[in-house]
């Protein structure tokens, strides 16, 4: 379905084209990827990465939107399933591609499926753009944020 | 062939535009941004630019701003957890009031049709209703705690003091002034939708509401007062209140805004995939079950989320919008 809608997008002649929208896609998914694997863990001396928090499969790119901007969804799997950090990881991730992506892209970010006992509660915060706006006003959170998503060289 | 025609982009803010409001003479508007900014824009020639800037009024963003029906007042709601009522009595405008009160972010301010009442919303999950009881002065006469989550905007009635109010809480509530028990009351609770409530308007009349959501739909609900030919049931002399249409299918992300003008009646909603679109209601159609039909679409209308869409309150098919791309545009819908 994916790949006919490719085809669809791109007309005439579509093996070739298909191909270098894949490996476009897939440069996406990597530049994503990259960004959030290095975002340090809240609490502990680990990075996400580190941690299976993050993970190369929980980074997917999906049908872009009418005007042809990227939508990234980005999947987590908090550490424990009741882990009340959980909310302030997926402001880090958020927040760092904000920041970071080279243009705008479309972002939603799920808790994997099961893995957290509020996860509804928490998926629907972390996809709300003005609770996210008025977190990152709030001097405490903000600090949180800026140190897990610093990156070091 | 229905078309949306930019007329002009604006840009001066640094950051996300959250919201922008005609002056009720329809000839300037003010907007407000995550730059703890408020613009005030009039026409020069045939070119809207930037009058004035008002920067100390709020120490957070300022998520929205509202005129007082004279065009003498604005208010402007903000996370600072305060609004401010801004007027230009000694030649320029200054905030000579600030109202206290909200836990946390306010994030919508509006004036009742009379210039009576102002309501506020937060995410403290309460409205509060504030008599404007003389020059600035503003006495709180109900916190409304209905909604069991953050409140994301509140429209007045276009004639009665109703006041409706759009909740993350996934519903829509309406209140009013109780006179039999000397208070404000909620009245009905529209249930419908399946996420967080982003925005509602009233159309012209006042019997029917639009909302739009994160559920990616629009709703459009009817009043049924008692006694109603349908034969809707209402209890205790309240009118009931029913969607009668949900459009769905058209935005592929969330829904941040809706504006229905009341001058030719179209509703524009602003979406998070960065379009703009305008529904049209089919003449003749069964008001019980009314169709709209989409006539007009701007795919990229800006190059990130649309936070706000408003119709110009004087010259039919004028609309503004604003994102979080910093830009505010002018529209011109032609038929």
């Amino acid at each position: 379905m994916f790949l006919s809608f490719l085809r669809k997008k791109l007309g005439k002649d579509p093996e070739d084209k298909v191909k270098n929208v894949c490996k476009d896609s897939t440069e996406l998914k990597d530049t994503v990827y990259d960004l959030i694997r290095t975002i340090k863990d809240p609490e502990k001396p680990n990075t996400l990465e580190e941690l299976n928090v993050v993970y190369e499969d929980g980074v997917e790119v999906k049908e872009p939107t009418l005007g042809k901007v990227d939508v990234i969804r980005v999947e987590f799997n908090p550490t424990v399933p009741h882990c009340s950090l959980a909310t302030l990881i997926g402001l880090c991730i958020r927040i760092k591609l904000e920041r970071n992506m080279p243009y705008p892209i479309k972002l939603d970010i799920y808790i994997k499926d099961g893995a957290h006992t509020t996860e509804h509660e928490i998926n629907k915060q972390i996809n709300d753009k003005e609770r996210i706006a008025a977190a990152m006003e709030n001097p405490n959170l903000k600090e949180m944020v800026e140190n897990c998503i610093l990156e070091e060289d | 062939m229905s078309t949306l025609e930019l007329v002009q982009t604006l840009k001066k803010d640094n950051g996300r535009v959250w919201n922008v409001s005609w002056h009720p003479k329809g000839e300037s508007f003010a907007s407000c941004s995550e730059d703890k900014s408020i613009r005030i824009w009039a026409k020069d020639g045939s070119k809207y630019t930037n009058k004035v800037v008002l920067t100390d009024g709020h120490k957070r963003t300022i998520r929205e701003v509202a005129w007082s029906p004279c065009g003498d007042f604005l208010a402007s709601a903000s996370f600072d957890a305060t609004t401010c009522v801004w007027d230009k009595k000694n030649g320029e405008f200054t905030c000579n009031v600030t109202l206290e009160g909200h836990e946390n972010e306010v994030k919508s301010v509006a004036y009742s049709s009379n210039g009576l009442h102002l309501a506020t919303c937060s995410r403290d999950k309460s409205v509060w209703v504030w008599e404007v009881a003389g020059e600035d002065e503003y006495d709180c006469v109900a916190v409304l705690n209905s909604h069991t989550q953050d409140v994301k905007k509140i429209v007045w009635h276009p004639s009665k003091e109703i006041l409706a109010s759009a909740s993350y809480d996934n519903t829509v509530k309406l209140f009013k002034d109780d006179v039999a028990l000397g208070e404000w009351v909620n009245s009905n609770t529209l249930h419908g939708h399946e996420s967080t409530v982003w925005s509602i308007d009233f159309d012209a009349t006042g019997e029917r509401i639009a909302s739009v959501s994160d559920d990616k739909t629009l709703k459009i609900w009817k009043e049924y007062p008692p006694g109603n030919p349908e034969g809707i049931p209402t209890e205790d002399k309240e009118s009931a209140w029913k969607c009668v249409c949900t459009i769905s299918g058209h935005h592929m992300r969330t829904i941040y805004d809706v504006t229905w003008c009341p001058l030719t009646g179209l509703i524009a909603t602003a979406c998070g995939d960065d379009a703009i679109r305008i529904f049209k209601e089919e003449n003749g159609c069964d008001p019980n079950a009314p169709t709209f039909n989409l006539v007009a679409t701007v795919e990229r209308a800006h190059s990130q989320d649309v936070n706000c869409v408003s119709w110009n309150p004087k010259t039919p098919g004028l609309l503004l919008s604003c994102s979080d791309d910093a830009e505010i545009k002018v529209w011109k819908f032609k038929e």
